[in-house]
């Protein structure tokens, strides 16, 4: 097998064990039902899991997207409860907001050749700066639209939904695979994670590229804002801290390498049901603290970094006596 | 009727100037349709600089380029490809993390509906490196394959993009003869076809091979233009160094030190898969040149003696002890050196300076808890740069800023400064220019006249003659013949590997 599908390879399979050791104990773990909640459960981290996965493609990193997500739950609970502007209006405003301000981060990243560490922590502090501002306290959303679109979902026998948040994340990971794989935007992220200086002398337009890398990020991030306003009916400037670390954990659980260059969008998939896996599990046994999915979650990541050391190894190696 | 202009590009007045260096000083160049143009010069000289500014990869500082006569200004790479130039660029040329289709056909992949057709894409790759005589998995990713193989995969993709302009910056310096000939063959083509090819390399013979017109650089200055025919040899290289090479590296040299006693006993040494056992003794002050075709085993030899690969059969000794070679750093406490082939990956440490790159090894061999002090640091770097020439502004500049040339001579300081008893070079002259070659060649025998033992693989069999004692010649991964003494001749060696691998009717 080629080597660069061994991350994704082990990630499907850890999935897949999992599942099987679940289903041993607690045989309605295989139920639709808990594959719907799964799905409606993590949409908002899948969505903007995507983001990241381009943004650690290119070999940069997108801190801000919790704090964009909170920012646009906040806009929008006081769009929609202080106007009268329909909730569509507000979605796309939301959308051009953040995909704008990605864009803006992905122009100081290359213009003034600043790492997206500093740059993207820098708009993790101005996002969640500028939810507090719009408002400190939780505010409900009650708009009769809210209502309608929870109320959309498609059936599956069993029992089970896949509610418009769940059936939006899988159209968003289909959208980012073709992307990733099927354009020439996507050949040029694995090409600038591959080595900014070579993808340059290769004619990439990396500026070009950078910029659209993080304002894809921040139009996800805002997406996945309108999701979870959707998940909870409300805007809290406190919430989904940290949600841009458990998208990382994710990434890097499916397989894609950290330093950039290697991934498949497919596997960050996997990586988001896994950790909504360990949680289900931990909510079925109803003893376990829920630390413990951090703490698993936490064993995971080690093993895939291992994992990844061991293959560009192996790779070296390949190369060397070729 | 307006005569037609002959030349496809032309540059005049070329300016670049780098932080506390002139890379190029008001530079002409210019470049007719169908012919081959070598661009020639020392380390440092500026020819990539020169090769980088007329493809937009750098801004420059003054000058203009007209391409068919008129006016442009590329920007960056890309405008320069939409314009027909095609370029190999000296450094790292492609991205090992994408499939060797992708590479080559990155911003201009083969569209269907919008999207890109992946299958389209690796039927013409496969097409493409047909013609270079490669029948290789275009899915894999490139670093799946050898250096050789990138770089043919290099030349493919700059001489598919050069409608007018195919820019060469060094192509040959990890190709085989084999390799060489075919590249020849293809630019032979493309100049029938009337483009203009640009050809940098430090390979005289080559020079006169292949090209019609020859243009030399020094110190970041034009010193002139000439047609290849009227141009000896020798007048070239004072071109070149704007001065009389003392001697150029032949055959014809004293003789050579047979070396002392024996020093270093390899028993039955092996890896499978890699190379077969074999057994070599070095005498101390001995040179023992190892040659071979590419993929002969000549770089796996050199990994097992330095424990880059661990054997898995046989004992090394020297002064009748056991050596413990089971590792780099193992080899590196038994004071056994290795310059690898393959600087571009193994060695330099591009935002290190000279000096810390320098001193890399031997304050790897004294162990992280005995720092170097700085003034010995300062020595030792001082002195490198002198014996070796290196062209660098001063020692603290970080290396990936000086010329590929210097930077390998940096690579090469690094080994001597730790002052070995037991040296392996692979490939030590590659990319260095004349001069700076035979003070290589020149600096090898000083080593051995202190008593030190070499090991050293080249595909320059001249050179190899020059100094090696002795010679062994290699093939599929196995020792198959020694030179020794009046053996030791260009054609002895050339008949050695082609008897042996039976390709003598080739
Ligand atoms: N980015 C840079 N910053 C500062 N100085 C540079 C930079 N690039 C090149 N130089 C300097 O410009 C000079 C010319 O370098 P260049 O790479 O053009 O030489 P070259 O003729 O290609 O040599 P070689 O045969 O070794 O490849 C060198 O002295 C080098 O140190
Ligand atoms: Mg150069």
């Amino acid at each position: 097998m080629n080597p660069r599908y061994l991350p994704l390879a082990a990630t499907v399979a850890i999935f897949l064990i999992a599942y099987a050791i679940c289903f041993a104990q607690y045989p309605n773990m295989l139920s639709t039902r808990v594959i719907g909640n799964l799905l409606t459960d993590n949409a908002f981290l899948g969505i903007a899991a995507v983001g990241m996965t381009f943004v650690i493609l290119s070999g940069g990193i997108d801190l801000s997207i919790g704090a964009v997500i909170a920012f646009t739950g906040v806009l929008l609970a006081v769009l929609l409860e202080q106007t009268a502007i329909h909730p569509l209006a507000a979605f796309v405003l939301a959308l051009a907001v953040t995909t704008a301000f990605g864009a803006l981060m992905g122009v100081i990243i290359h213009h003034l050749e600043m790492p997206p560490f500093i740059v993207t922590l820098a708009g993790m502090f101005l996002a969640r700066g500028m939810a507090f501002v719009l408002s400190i306290d939780s505010i409900p959303i009650k708009h009769p639209f809210y209502a309608t679109l929870k109320g959309v979902y498609y059936k599956l026998p069993g029992g089970g939904r896949i509610t418009l948040i769940g059936g939006l994340m899988l159209l968003v990971f289909l959208a980012g695979m073709l992307i990733a794989h099927r354009t020439r935007f996507g050949a040029n992220v694995y090409a600038l994670g591959g080595g900014a200086a070579t993808a340059r002398l290769m004619g990439v337009p990396i500026g070009r590229t950078t910029i659209l890398i993080y304002a894809l990020s921040g139009f996800l991030a805002g997406l996945s804002g309108i999701v979870f306003s959707l998940y909870t009916s409300a805007g809290y400037s406190l919430a989904t801290v940290g949600v841009e670390l458990d998208a990382i954990a994710a990434v890097v659980i499916g397989g894609t390498l950290l330093t950039g260059g290697s991934g498949f969008i497919a596997g960050t998939l996997v990586g988001i049901l896994i950790q909504g896996l360990i949680q289900t599990y931990i909510t079925f046994d109803g003893s376990l603290s829920s630390w413990w999915t951090k703490i698993l979650i936490g064993l995971l990541l080690f093993a895939f970094i291992l994992l990844q050391k061991g293959l560009i190894h192996v790779t070296d190696r390949r190369r060397r006596y070729a | 009727m307006q005569p037609v202009n002959p030349y496809v590009l032309s540059a005049t007045a070329i300016d670049k100037i780098f932080p506390g260096a002139k890379a190029l000083n008001r530079v002409d160049f210019s470049l007719r349709r169908g012919e081959v143009h070598a661009l020639l010069g020392e380390n440092g000289a500026g020819k990539s600089t020169l090769v980088k500014c007329l493809t937009g990869a750098y801004r420059r500082d003054g000058g203009h380029i007209l391409v068919d006569g008129a006016e442009v200004d590329p920007r960056n790479t890309l405008e320069a490809q939409n314009l027909g130039i095609g370029t190999v660029y000296q450094e790292v040329n492609l991205l090992s993390n994408l499939t060797v289709a992708e590479n080559l056909f990155l911003g201009r992949q083969p569209k269907r509906f919008g999207l890109v057709n992946a299958r389209e894409m690796n039927r013409r790759a496969r097409a493409l490196l047909a013609e270079y005589e490669l029948d290789i998995d275009v899915t894999a990713e490139l670093a799946a394959y050898s250096v050789a193989v990138q770089q043919v995969v290099a030349i493919a993709r700059a001489v598919d993009l050069s409608g007018k302009v195919l820019i060469l910056d060094e192509p040959t310096a990890s190709l085989d003869a084999h390799e060489v000939a075919m590249l020849f063959r293809i630019v032979r083509r493309l100049k029938e076809r009337g483009l203009g090819i640009v050809f940098i390399t430090h390979f005289l013979e080559q020079v006169y091979e292949i090209s019609d017109r020859i243009t030399v650089l020094r110190n970041g200055q034009l010193v002139g233009t000439r047609e290849t025919a009227d141009l000896p040899r020798r007048d070239l290289i004072a071109m070149m160094l704007g001065r009389e090479l003392v001697q150029e590296v032949t055959a014809q040299h004293g003789p050579k030190g047979e070396g002392g006693d024996v020093r270093f006993r390899f028993r039955n040494f092996g890896r499978k898969g890699h190379i077969q056992p074999f057994d070599l003794d070095v005498r101390t002050g001995e040179v023992v040149g190892i040659a071979g075709l590419l993929g002969s085993g000549r770089t796996e030899t050199a990994e097992i003696l330095f424990g880059a690969e661990r054997a898995d059969s046989g004992a090394a000794e020297a002064d009748g002890r056991v050596l413990d070679l089971s590792s780099p750093r193992a080899a590196i406490r038994e004071k056994f050196g290795f310059c690898p082939e393959d600087r571009k990956i193994d060695g330099i440490v591009g935002d290190l300076s000279v000096r810390e790159n320098i001193a890399l090894a031997l304050q790897a061999r004294r162990g992280w808890t005995r720092p170097i002090s700085r003034s010995e640091q300062d020595r030792l770097a001082d002195q490198y740069i002198k014996a070796l020439d290196i062209r660098t502004t001063d020692r603290e500049k970080p290396i990936k800023l000086l010329s590929g040339g210097n930077q390998q001579k940096a690579i090469l300081a690094r080994w001597l400064a730790t002052n070995p008893d037991f040296l392996i070079l692979d490939e030590p002259t590659r990319g260095i220019d004349v001069g700076a070659h035979a003070e290589i060649i020149r600096l090898i025998e000083s080593l051995c006249e202190k008593g030190m033992s070499l090991i050293v693989i080249s595909s320059e069999l001249e050179e190899l003659v020059a100094y090696s004692s002795r010679v062994i010649v290699l093939r599929d991964r196995a020792h198959v013949a020694e030179l020794a003494g009046d053996q030791v001749t260009t054609a002895g060696i050339v008949e050695a590997i082609a008897s042996s691998t039976g390709r003598a009717d080739a």
